[in-house]
């Protein structure tokens, strides 16, 4: 076709078989053209929370995964040190030579006169206790050391200088970088023979992911249970009644969650709503209340009851859309009631069984309010300890190691949960 | 569940009563809590359980002594003042940034949508204490902690998967051909959003305000490690009251959020209903 070209009269559009638009551009180019105009557009729109969103958001996550291993401040305090250091090996078994005291001291100086030293003291006592001691003491005697044979002054000065374990930890904790915050918080450490699991009873962070996990499992276990019978009477109940009925969940879905703890306080204290009922209806006596707060039992039910909208909500949304043809097909094939339920109509359910089960598990291994309030000491979370260690102990690297650790779970969980349900199909209210 | 026929068998029978019986149960168990510290926020004894005399429903063992204690403690009232200073900023921006997001998102097409979408929505996945963590040690880098628009600019962030989840869910159901129809009436895309857009799409932008605003409102993780002492609010104070002093002011306030929860899931209802009603979902 292109090869026949056609002679028309004023400016001539060359006929190539190409479609083109009133102007002769190509069509192609055109529509091209045109979709890459849309495609901006939606980006322009986009944009401002795209931004707004990384800034506050995004950033700060991504500088708190910076700070679980960022390690500078050894070798920002003691620079000269790290580098003598570099040529001393840590399996010798000898102290590391002259210059490198001498180093020391030089950077010591630098370091008492801007205050610092502590911090580094501090910083190296998470990883071996004792170090924050040794470091205080030596900065209030380094400026009466005299020139030469530093060696001998840091010894006489403090012992612990003497000691082959002390500079392997500093040696160790010199890179910029360290994977120390995440042993720490799984528990582990470097010790000289590699890496080591802490003695059984330090092992304070696997059990309290460990109680984490089997806490929230037992919750998504109890919304499930309680739950689903809701669930399946919202949405077999006709259209008018169901609606009033789901007032009775969403008011507990809207209402603060301190509300809803302030509440679980009063009912479940020794001298609260609940005891002071068993003790006048007679069940238990006066003198023996049952304890129902501040421990596993307290947060259980505290969260069941909070996240139980969560689980009932997806479960009711997949069960309005099940047909109820199978069942009566399964009842007129001779099926009894209960295998009717149990094989046709459960299976059924299952997508949203697993949307609810992995929304209320996200959302309760995450959880620090209720633990914080109802859990006394046995029934708190690894976020509570997270919080703990950025306004306590203010051990941020622990606190961000931890925080990466529980990250890391969730977005996995969510992946799952995306694969299930979508993220698009989120429903709310 | 519809009525049980007539030859159901004994066994049936029980069995429909029983389960409404556990259902009943189970919604007791959900509203009893709530239900509980409203008659309680009005106990004259500063003591969290009933007293013999409210339970003899005599009016002495009442009073509105928590109720007075909330509006003349300059502690709750700086705390009520700063909850309603932070939120409705943080619902303005929230929902002005998500409105227009979500409108970008819905276009046909959007480059790396899904990536987008994850990204957006991220700040209702990540667990609070995470993303209090975090914006802890960036906005104390930066400046922003421990100042009123730290603490905004967090609760807009936290606010925003809400607004993109209700407008989108509302552009779902748009037809693209009014806007078509507006601009081959010479309408240019300013006024047609204004005139023809946001009118169908108020519905699921007053509501993902409404979630953005309670998540401010009800919000205390974030604000007790990015705020300092004088951005206390209410969730805040209610907070440090349950952990150190335990003063039964905290049912009077807790009473009054659950009015002001009513107000908003009504509300919510109502706007559902309208918006099903616009899009023909619903005869209404």
């Amino acid at each position: 076709m292109s090869s026949t070209t056609t002679d028309t009269s004023s400016n001539a559009m060359p006929d190539d078989g190409v479609v083109r638009a009133a102007d002769g551009t190509p069509l192609k180019k055109r529509l091209a053209r045109a979709l890459r105009r849309e495609k901006l557009r939606s980006l322009m729109l986009i944009a401002p929370l795209l931004i707004f969103i990384v800034l506050t958001f995004i950033a700060p996550i991504a500088d708190m995964l910076f700070r679980s291993v960022e390690n500078n401040i050894v070798e920002d305090t003691i620079p000269l040190t790290v580098e003598a250091l570099a040529d001393w090996d840590p399996a010798s078994d000898e102290l590391p030579g002259e210059p490198v005291f001498a180093a020391l001291h030089a950077d010591l100086l630098i370091a008492v006169e801007e205050r610092i030293h502590t911090r580094l003291g501090s910083r190296l006592n998470y990883e071996s206790s004792g170090m924050s001691g040794l470091f205080r003491k030596t900065g209030r005697r380094v400026k009466r050391m005299d020139e030469g044979d530093y060696t001998a002054q840091f010894i006489e000065a403090d012992e612990d200088w003497g000691d082959l374990e002390t500079w392997r930890v500093i040696k160790r904790f010199s890179p910029p970088y360290t994977p120390g915050y995440f042993l720490n918080a799984v528990d582990a450490e470097q010790t000289s023979e590699g890496l080591q699991l802490k003695p059984e009873n330090e092992r304070i962070y696997l059990t309290l992911f460990n109680r984490t996990i089997v806490m929230s499992l037992a919750i998504t276990v109890s919304c499930l249970l309680l739950g689903f019978p809701i669930a399946y009477l919202l949405a077999h109940l006709p259209l008018r009644t169901s609606n009033m009925l789901m007032i009775l969940v969403l008011l507990p879905f809207w209402t603060s969650l301190l509300v809803r703890t302030s509440a679980w306080k009063v009912l479940l204290q020794q001298q609260g709503v609940i005891n002071d009922f068993l003790v006048w209806i007679g069940l238990i006596d006066d003198t023996n209340r049952l304890v129902m707060i501040n421990n596993q039992t307290g947060t259980i039910i505290a969260m069941t009851h909070i996240l139980l909208p969560f689980m009932i909500l997806p479960l009711f949304s997949v069960m309005k859309t099940i047909a109820p043809y199978y069942v009566r097909a399964a009842k007129s094939l001779g099926a009894n009631d209960w295998t009717a339920f149990w094989r046709v109509y459960f299976p059924q359910t299952i997508p949203g069984i697993g949307a609810g089960a992995i929304l209320v598990f996200i959302l309760s291994i995450g959880y620090y309010i209720t633990p914080e309030l109802v859990g006394g000491t046995s029934g708190i979370f690894i976020s509570n300890r997270i919080a703990y260690h950025i306004s306590s102990s203010l051990n941020w690297g622990l606190a961000a190691a931890l925080g990466t650790i529980l990250l890391g779970l969730v977005l996995l969980l969510f992946y799952v949960y995306d694969k299930i349900v979508g993220i698009d199909n989120v429903k709310l209210g | 569940m519809a009525a049980l026929p007539p030859y159901s068998s004994t066994a049936q029978i029980t069995w429909y009563y029983a389960f409404r019986i556990i259902c009943g149960l189970i919604f007791f168990f959900l509203i009893f809590p709530i239900m509980v510290i409203v008659p309680l926020s009005f106990n004259a004894e500063n003591f969290f359980t009933f007293t013999p005399k409210m339970l003899a429903l005599d009016p002495a063992g009442y009073s509105f002594k928590h109720y007075q204690d909330f509006f003349t403690n300059p502690d709750w009232q700086q705390a009520l003042w700063n909850s309603v200073t932070i939120a409705p900023v943080a619902t303005l921006l929230a929902t002005g940034f998500g409105t227009l997001a979500a409108i970008g998102l819905s276009q046909s097409h959007v480059p790396f949508k899904s990536a987008i979408m994850a990204i957006l929505i991220s700040p209702m996945i990540v667990p609070l204490i995470i993303s209090a963590a975090g914006m802890y040690f960036f906005y104390s880098r930066i400046g922003l902690q421990g100042t009123y628009w730290g603490v905004v600019m967090a609760h807009a962030a936290l606010g925003t998967p809400f607004v993109i989840i209700t407008v989108t869910a509302t552009l779902v159901g748009f037809d693209r051909s009014l806007t078509r129809a507006s601009a081959s009436l010479g309408a240019d895309p300013v006024r047609t959003f204004f005139k023809v857009q946001m009118p169908l799409i108020i519905p699921g932008v007053v509501s993902g305000a409404l979630f953005a605003f309670i998540t401010s409102f009800d919000e205390v993780v974030v604000v007790l490690f990015l705020g300092s002492a004088s951005q206390k609010t209410l969730p805040w104070q209610m907070f440090t009251g349950l952990r150190e002093q335990i003063s039964p002011t905290i049912l009077a306030v807790a009473t009054l959020m659950v009015a002001i929860s009513i107000v908003l899931l009504t509300a919510l209802e109502l706007l559902r209903r309208r918006s099903e009603r616009l899009r023909g979902l619903s005869p209404g």
